[in-house]
């Protein structure tokens, strides 16, 4: 079973995000590490870059499987985590920590697609 | 041991090259090579020898019974390359005038025609090198149609779940966006998503029949109805033609373009990755967009037919006319079996893979479409032996290798968990399938009885498995002193 | 049957084990509207002996001239040894290596190959191959729009000294993603790019800049200036280059001051046969920091599970098979047997090998020009240094020159007129290591008497 922080918002792609005032931190969950195996490189969005609710962000790659990791929030992009282009693996050992991979200037409403720790966790529940 | 390590300074095999070249006094000295690159310096036995070592560390066709689903893994006949490297042929540059290229091009005209007979599409170019670049012909036709009669709305191209990875990737090479249709519980692309998907978006279909999981879709006529009414074209991907040579063509099912893998169901080599070839047919509304060199013939005398002769053709895909070779060697290979050996081949790839399907039904193994008749492929599931014995389609596959049999397709069609897409084709014997039952039989008891004998496989080859992860993270591409 | 295993009793065993009468049954599923049955409008099978009649009379026509034209497919001569190893049945009838442990004897050849190739042109890493150098610079021009991602709009400048058939190839295979293509006109008289001439743009107004080396004429390009150029205006330069050449003259990644950041060709000459165009070998070599971007297979080395050396496809999550819709290529196949082919030529060749093919094939086609220059009414087109290909300008139609060398036995050079009406008069001509003093004597000879003949013939 994969941890589901109570704190963070979920998408059903399988990204969490941690919204404190107007900043986004966007990471994918342990599940979704977990699916792809150990990641070997993370292509990261440019800073000052603007994403819509659903735009490809990012792409998380491992050995045999590459997943496109998608904005949760309307808003741009203020930071990388640039720390991840050496070490990928950050992601498997500490999805929600320091495997985070960028943050968003919000702009706008959050969008109501966002699940709470709770949703998430039954969606997971009934894939399994 | 890798070449390079075999190297002494100053060894070199002289016969190879002319010695004693003089030194160029014409051009500047700006342009020239500093510093020599770092290649070997070995013996000419020496090449030989290590070569020849690194190929026994390869399974193949002519040492090992290779079932790979959706690449035809058939005997590539010794004659038919023995024919086409034929000095003449070898020697023979491709600007050549005609006059001095008829051996070629009768050969390649020949093939057009015995191509448009199989697919029941009248006309071929045989200038693709391979199935992705036969694909990218006929998905930039289609594109080329559409604009050419101002209808510019088409942006949308139609690829079922099922489909080769190499579909998707060719729709949007050719600038389209792609929409995915499902695939019904039967295995036949679902036509009530296909009705809600078409319109005046749809610049076309890609779909393979039979399709990439092993069955014919039964539906595909009400298919080309459905896109065809919506003003979109339908592109046949080659890849699985063995399986219905002289039974049904694409033609006739409204497929308007497709390409032909000569690798694959003309049994030329396949060459440790090619190279391939990927001839496109095409019906009379898209014959004017095909690839640019064709061949023409005036009765007498052939020709290659160039920009002038097809003003709308989508052009060019290579320096010269396409893999030449491989064309030589499809030519070859029909002629030899001529038109009743080339109905034989489906009828026999099919028997074979209904024969394996059968036997491994017989011997506990889940069918993935038990309900269904194989095409020249179908697909078995490890689904249950995963999660019973922790055993995955993966391990089978290797622990196969130590039985000295290549492994199936592996996890693919990604529809299907824990697959094996075998496809045994016609040139195998009974006993070979036999033994191959025998064989899988064997390791599903190892995986009941000793589990980890099959997860730590091969044991017996020249390396165990290797790490993938390494390989990626600290990429090594090239050999450094 | 011809490659049929089936005895009668097999086909009986098998279909009674299916449980079905007939093969036939086996196609029900098929729509019976659908189903034909049979390809009689196919003749009938020949026997190999009967083909191989057959075939040896067509080959006969097609060989036994002796070429002096290059203009992308070059003859070289090529060691017994290369296609005797090349074409064993280990390597001739193998797979894509998906099966790693099962294809170490490929894997660790395109290892080699990749070394070999990268160290030829430079630069940090080659993939495993492509189709041709037409498809290759094609592939490099969709990479170079996905790496340059300052640029502002997906616009190319290509050499107008290229191959023209390059440039259509370039023209079909990336037409559909939006991308420009412009031309840059080559010197009069030199044949070739001059820097001085190139556009006024700003910066980062285009993604690429091509060259070749040498040239579509055979002429040599300033590499280093307009590498620099290019750089200055942060476009990325793709050298499209000949690898024979590459022995003798600067490989990309010195060109300037930081090097060609794709290089991309025809690796025909390394030991592959003209065979009316195919099959070929297409090579793409890149600096490291680009390698994601590059299309076709890598090979890398790793170990096993037991820590022995091994080698295996890897950065697959860029490929088709994986990726799909966002694939960096559709590429799958490639060409693995001419690779081979080529490795094992390189190996045998050495470094001073191909370095003394480069430059005997130099020394004889300056012997032909030299020679030619001589004749009467013959004169050098372009005024530049050249490797082993150069444009001479007849006083009459170059067609006229190539049919009557083609009387005697020699394929005489490409009638430029294909390219533009001011060409109509020219002839690209090559000579490699192959000829000899003798060979270049009865050119120049056939050419004297044949404008001898021209010259009567319009005197009467």
């Amino acid at each position: 079973m994969h941890t589901v922080p109570q704190e963070l918002s979920y998408t059903t792609t399988h990204e969490w995000v941690r919204i404190e005032n107007d900043i986004a931190t966007v990471g994918i969950t342990e599940h979704a590490q977990s699916l792809l195996g150990d990641l070997v490189f993370v292509d990261l969005p440019t800073v000052k870059k603007g994403l819509a609710v659903g735009d490809d962000a990012a792409v998380v790659e491992s050995v045999k499987a590459a997943a496109d990791v998608y904005s949760p929030i309307n808003g741009e992009v203020i930071e990388v985590n640039t720390a991840l282009s050496d070490a990928p693996e950050l992601i498997n050992q500490d999805p929600y920590g320091a495997g985070w991979l960028f943050k968003i200037k919000i702009v706008g409403e959050l969008p109501l697609t966002l699940l709470s720790a709770q949703d998430y966790q039954s969606m997971l529940d009934e894939e399994l | 041991m890798l070449i390079f390590e075999l190297s002494s300074p100053g060894r070199r095999s002289h016969l190879q090259a002319p010695s004693c070249a003089p030194e160029p006094t014409d051009i500047p000295a700006a342009y020239l090579r500093v510093k020599k690159p770092v290649f070997p310096e070995v013996s000419e036995l020496q090449v030989v020898r290590h070569y020849t070592t690194l190929s026994r560390k390869n399974f193949s066709i002519d040492t090992q019974f290779y079932p790979l689903g959706s690449c035809t893994m058939k005997y590539n006949p010794r004659g038919v390359h023995q024919l086409a490297s034929l000095e003449g042929f070898l020697q023979h540059h491709p600007l050549t005038p005609v006059s001095h290229s008829q051996g070629y091009l009768q050969s390649a005209y020949e093939l057009q025609t015995i191509l448009a007979e199989v697919t029941g599409l009248s006309s071929v170019s045989l200038t693709p090198m391979a199935g992705a670049q036969g694909e990218f012909a006929g998905v930039a036709m289609i594109r080329a149609y559409h604009l050419s009669r101002g209808d510019t709305a088409r942006q949308e191209f139609l690829v079922p779940d099922a489909a080769h990875g190499t579909n998707p990737a060719t729709a949007v090479m050719c600038g389209f966006k792609i929409k995915e249709i499902p695939t019904d519980k039967s295995g036949d692309v679902d036509l009530e998503a296909l009705r809600v998907a078409v319109g005046p978006h749809t610049a076309g279909i890609m779909l393979t029949n039979p399709s990439t999981l092993g069955v014919f879709e039964r539906q595909i006529r009400e298919i080309a109805k459905i896109v065809h009414a919506a003003g979109g074209l339908l592109y046949y991907d080659g890849a699985n033609l063995n399986a219905i040579l002289g039974k049904c063509r694409p033609g006739d099912m409204g497929f308007d373009v497709m390409h032909i893998n000569l690798h694959k169901t003309f049994a030329t080599p396949h060459g440790g990755g090619g190279p391939g070839s990927g001839p496109v047919a095409a019906n009379d509304r898209l014959k004017p967009f095909l690839p640019i060199p064709t061949v023409g013939f005036d009765g007498k005398h052939y020709r290659w037919l160039n920009e002038k002769d097809c003003p709308q053709s989508i052009g060019r895909l290579s320096a010269f006319m396409g893999n030449a070779g491989i064309i030589l060697r499809a030519n070859i290979y029909a002629r030899l079996l001529g038109g009743e050996g080339l109905c034989r081949v489906a009828e026999y790839a099919t028997l074979n893979a209904n024969y394996l399907m059968a036997r491994l039904k017989q011997a506990g193994f889940t069918l993935a479409f038990p309900d269904r008749r194989a095409s020249h492929e179908f697909i078995i599931t490890f689904k249950k032996e995963a999660k019973t014995f922790g055993v995955t389609a993966k391990d089978i596959a290797k622990r196969l290798l130590d039985f000295g049999v290549h492994a199936p397709t592996t996890y693919f069609p990604l529809l299907v968990p824990e697959c094996f897409l075998i496809e045994p084709t016609e040139t195998e014997s009974k006993q070979e399938l036999d033994n191959f039952v025998d064989i899988l039989i064997t390791i599903l008891k190892e995986a009941e009885v000793s589990p980890e004998i099959v997860k730590q496989a091969p044991h017996r080859l020249p390396v165990r498995r290797l790490d993938d992860l390494k390989a990626a993270r600290e990429l090594d591409l090239k050999w450094r002193e | 049957m011809p490659f049929i295993p089936h005895t009668e009793d097999d086909v009986q065993a098998m279909l009674d084990t299916i449980g079905v009468q007939h093969i036939n049954v086996l196609f029900d599923e098929i729509p019976e509207n659908l189903r034909i049955h049979d390809l009689n409008v196919i003749e009938s099978g020949l026997n190999e002996m009967t083909i191989a009649r057959d075939m040896k009379a067509r080959a006969l026509k097609d060989g036994g001239l002796a070429c002096f034209v290059g203009a992308g497919a070059y003859e070289h001569h090529i060691p017994a040894a290369v296609w005797q190893i090349t074409s064993r049945g280990e390597f001739l009838t193998a797979y894509t290596p998906y099966q790693a442990e099962a294809s170490q004897g490929t894997l660790q050849l395109l290892y080699e190959y990749q070394t070999m190739m990268a160290n030829l042109m430079g630069l940090d890493v080659s993939n495993a191959s492509l189709y041709d150098g037409a498809s290759a610079l094609a592939e490099a021009v969709l990479m170079a729009t996905r790496a340059n991602t300052g640029a502002k709009e997906p616009r190319i400048l290509i050499a107008g000294n290229l191959h023209p058939h390059y440039r259509k190839t370039v023209e079909t295979l990336v037409r559909p993603q939006g991308i420009v293509l412009e031309t840059l006109a080559y010197d009069e008289k030199t044949g070739s790019i001059v820097r001085e001439r190139l556009p006024t743009i700003q910066h980062q107004d285009v993604v690429a800049l091509i060259i070749n080396q040498p040239n579509f004429f055979g002429g040599l390009e300033d590499v280093d200036a307009l590498t620099d150029w290019a750089h200055e205006h942060q476009a990325l330069v793709i050298g499209v280059v000949n690898p024979i050449a590459m022995a003798l003259l600067k490989e990309p990644g010195s060109w300037g001051k930081s090097g060609a950041d794709i290089a991309c060709g025809e690796g025909q000459p390394l030991g592959i046969p003209l065979a009316s165009g195919g099959p070929y070998f297409g090579f793409l070599c890149t600096k490291m920091e680009y390698v994601r971007q590059m299309p076709g297979r890598l090979i890398g080395r790793t170990v096993d599970q037991e820590g022995n050396i091994g080698f295996s496809l890897t950065l697959q999550a860029r490929e088709q098979h994986i990726r799909r819709a966002k694939a960096t290529s559709n590429i799958c196949t490639n060409q693995g047997l001419a690779v081979t082919a080529a490795t094992i030529y390189m190996s045998l060749l050495g470094a001073s090998g191909l370095a003394d093919v480069a430059k005997a094939s130099h020394a004889n086609a300056k012997a032909l020009c030299d020679g030619l220059k001589a004749v009467p009414g013959i004169r050098l087109r372009f005024n530049a240094p050249f490797f082993h290909e150069f444009v001479i300008e007849c006083p009459c139609a170059a067609d006229v020159l190539v049919q009557a060398l083609l009387k005697q036995g020699i394929l005489a050079g490409l009638d430029l007129s294909i390219l533009s009406p001011e060409l109509s008069r020219c002839l690209l001509v090559c000579v490699t290591e192959t000829k000899t003093k003798a060979d270049i004597e009865v050119y120049v000879d056939a050419v004297k008497q044949a404008l001898l003949n021209i010259s009567s013939a319009t005197t009467v």
